[in-house]
């Protein structure tokens, strides 16, 4: 049953790559639409079934082909359902199905062609990352994980006649290149080492030695290589660079690939090796660096950005940052919690930018939209539900989710940590309602009346303008109750409820379902550990009371500072952006970051590969061999032809000679 | 008394006039001649061998080498006949142009 879940997927991948192009839209898309659905239907029974078993052993294991049969390595092609990943399909295919509803309507622009190659694409990208979360070992889990990034690729460049498109798409093909080498030598590592890639195994393998807190040995390299993979798929310093760029694809792929799925994968794996990175504490520590640097930087460039989806980009990069931030706590379930509810307001967040886009016949640019409330109202509605959920105010999904995971970092005695997280929560609120006010709120651009004569034909429809089709609108719908409700499955403690979804996903992160005699000696700390993150909440309903309302006080202030400086005097934004010209072009300009890379990496490869492997090496080198060779054999047969002089008396004198000096070396005596 | 070592000694001597008169002569007739000479050298020295070892191996040569001798001489008249046709001259100089 679990392989027909990547199976439809990919049939209608199929299907639309081979016979997409002669068939009408409502076929390809239709076909598409309907192999999501099926899927999400049959991650839904899995996950029924899932359920239905008891709490401490919850696994479907499916056993496909084997794949690799060679001496020690056996690898099997195999499918493997447990909490964890049970979550991650039903986010996929369910949030990947809306999706897809929704492209039939973005998409119905372009040509039948197109609109079938784009489904074929977006079919394969959700059968590639089903795989990746359902793959029992790391070899499953690389194929998806390169095939996700492939798809990414080719979506990014799918308008591949506009080159900054094309550039976007091999930008994050090759940043992906960088992590994904990481990870594999992180696999490479870890198989020499166990002999086994099964997750199970290894956790259970890994969980019989101590933490590496003092050396820095094998487990802690294999969570650091493993990690730069991470850090390449799911955007994070200093391999993000190419998430902002990857805003050039159609904006429905945007939001199921650079939002609420593909990116998330970083996160996942290392929810995946929890017991391998729980033993690695100072590759953590690092995770948490970087995971809350990303954040705070992020959401700073995202406070200045213009264009309505890189300020979404952004802020995707800085909620990923967040949930590594969880990750480098244990807070394993917190931060897949967040990951789940993320996903919804993302994709929504997305979605309502592509309806405003999309409305305004391409415009992106946030300066010249405005009051659009009235004239949009579904889109507007839903996209203050997803910005209310991202800002983090109660009773919001992302509200739980966040205040759960800064809760954990404060908790576990990390609160430099909690404290640049809500940092970055205050910028998030901050930013996202700028976003709302600029497009929504406030009267239309003046400039759009000035740049009419430029946007000749975009400019025409403004004049009335259309809100989201219908199937535009029913996702929209949809992932918007799915951003205020999503939250509910895992209220904490203290607000009453039981945290549901963290005491569920809990058995994905140990060893062990029982534990061995054998590992007993640190069963001890694994139980203490487990129950801390099981009854975390339960301990101090004080400290997480404070906190809560310490997040709470922190997303109305974003919001207030927002309300402020957007909507009420819109000329204190631009007094402060001129009294700091200098930060505010830094922070406008990324801080440079694509610049130091262009100089510093980019550039030298350049420079070599032009002047010493082109210039030097294959013309001088290799050329040079080869004409070289044909130089010296001509040189040789012109000096050899001159023997032929076509006179009988030399060649008769060079016979004599021959057999005189043949007839010498015979009959000399010796 | 005639030795072999004296029949060697004249067949010597034959086959050093012949080489010279194929190296030194202008004329192809000569030269032609001349190595006929040389053959004839060689077969004094078959003859020569036969005889010193009381066998006819070497006499049975001797009618296979003048035979070829003899379709030789035509074929290299023919030729020297037809090389004077092209060029009005019989110096093997003047016929060069077979080369690079």
């Amino acid at each position: 049953m679990l392989l027909l879940i990547p199976l439809l997927p990919f049939l209608g991948f199929v299907l639309n790559a081979s016979v997409g192009r002669r068939v009408s839209k409502a076929v390809s898309g239709g076909a598409a639409v309907a192999a999501m659905f099926g899927s999400f239907a049959v991650s839904a029974a899995a996950s029924w079934s899932l359920l239905g078993m008891p709490a401490g052993s919850r696994i479907i294991d499916q056993s496909v082909f084997t794949w690799i049969p060679s001496g020690d390595l056996q690898v099997p092609f195999a499918l493997r359902l447990d909490p964890l990943s049970m979550v991650m399909i039903l986010v996929v295919s369910g949030i990947g199905s809306l999706i897809h509803l929704y492209s039939t309507a973005y998409m119905h622009e372009e040509r039948d062609s197109e609109y079938a190659r784009y489904f074929s694409y977006l079919n394969l990208f959700a059968a590639f990352m089903l795989v990746l979360v359902l793959a029992p070992n790391f070899l499953v889990m690389f194929v998806g994980w390169e095939g996700v990034g492939l798809c990414s690729y080719l979506l990014i460049g799918f308008w591949y006649h506009k080159p900054s498109a094309a550039d976007a798409g091999k930008k994050a093909f090759i940043v992906n290149r960088v992590g994904d080498f990481g990870f594999l030598l992180g696999v490479l590592l870890l198989f020499s080492h166990f002999g086994t890639l099964d997750f199970h195994e290894l956790a259970r393998s890994v969980s019989a030695f101590a933490p590496e807190t003092a050396a820095f040995g094998t487990l802690s390299l294999a969570a650091l290589l493993l990690f730069v993979g991470a850090v390449g798929k799911s955007a994070q310093i200093p391999l993000y660079i190419w998430l902002p760029d990857a805003m050039e694809g159609p904006t429905p792929v945007s939001a199921l690939i650079h939002a609420a799925t593909m990116v998330t994968a970083g996160v996942y794996m290392i929810g995946r090796n929890a017991v391998l990175y729980s033993h690695a504490p100072g590759v953590l520590e690092l995770v948490g660096i970087i995971g809350v640097a990303t954040a705070v930087m992020s959401a700073t460039i995202g406070l200045v950005q213009n264009d309505i989806k890189r300020v979404l980009a952004y802020s995707t990069v800085s909620q990923l940052g967040l949930m590594f931030l969880a990750m480098s706590v244990r807070a394993y379930a917190a931060g897949i919690f967040h990951l789940y509810t993320h996903a919804f307001f993302k994709a929504l967040l997305f979605l309502g930018s592509g309806a405003v886009i999309h409305a305004l016949a391409g415009e992106q640019d946030l300066r010249r939209m405005g009051g659009l409330r009235k004239e949009l109202p579904v889109t507007y509605w839903t996209f203050l539900a997803g910005t209310l959920a991202i800002a983090g105010v109660p009773l919001f999904s992302g509200f739980f989710s966040k205040d759960e995971l800064l809760y954990r970092a404060f908790s576990s005695g990390h609160p430099y940590l909690w404290f640049f997280g809500s940092v970055a929560s205050l910028l998030t609120a901050c930013y996202m309602f700028r976003l709302v006010f600029l497009a929504f709120h406030g009267e239309r651009a003046s400039g759009a009346a000035e740049h009419a004569p430029a946007h000749g034909a975009a400019e025409a429809s403004h004049g009335h303008l259309h809100d989201a089709p219908r199937p535009m609108a029913i996702a929209l719908v949809v992932l918007a109750v799915g951003a205020v409700l999503a939250g509910y499955v895992g209220v904490p403690g203290v607000l009453g409820g039981s945290n549901r979804i963290e005491r569920f996903l809990e058995p994905s992160f140990t060893a062990e379902r029982a534990e061995t005699a054998a590992a007993s000696e640190y069963a001890a700390e694994g139980a203490h550990e487990a129950e801390m993150a099981g009854h975390g909440a339960a301990e101090s309903p004080a400290l997480e009371g404070v906190l809560m309302l310490t997040s709470t006080l922190v997303a109305f202030a974003g919001i207030g500072l927002a309300w402020l400086f957007f909507l009420k005097r819109r000329d204190l934004a631009d007094a402060a952006a001129q009294r700091f010209q200098g930060l505010h072009r830094l922070l406008l300009n990324k801080y440079y970051v694509d610049e130091v890379y262009d100089a510093g990496i980019v550039q030298p490869v350049r420079i070599i590969s032009e002047q010493a492997l082109w210039k030097g090496i294959d013309v001088g080198v290799i050329d040079g061999a080869v004409n070289g060779a044909g130089v010296a054999v001509r040189g040789a047969s012109g000096m050899l032809r001159l023997l032929q002089t076509g006179s009988i008396r030399a060649y008769a004198a060079s016979l004599m000679l021959g057999a005189v000096l043949i007839l010498g070396y015979m009959l000399w005596p010796r | 008394m005639v030795t072999l070592n004296h029949y060697l000694a004249l067949s010597a001597i034959l086959f050093a006039i012949g080489t010279t008169g194929v190296f030194l002569r202008r004329n192809m007739i000569t030269v032609l001649l001349s190595i006929e000479i040389m053959l004839n050298a060689a077969n004094l020295t078959l003859v020569a061998f036969g005889r010193h070892w009381g066998a006819v191996d070497g006499q049975i040569i001797v009618f296979f080498v003048v035979t070829v001798a003899a379709a030789e001489a035509a074929v290299g008249l023919a030729i020297v006949i037809a090389l004077f046709r092209l060029r009005e001259s019989l110096d093997p100089d003047a016929f060069t142009s077979l080369k690079w």
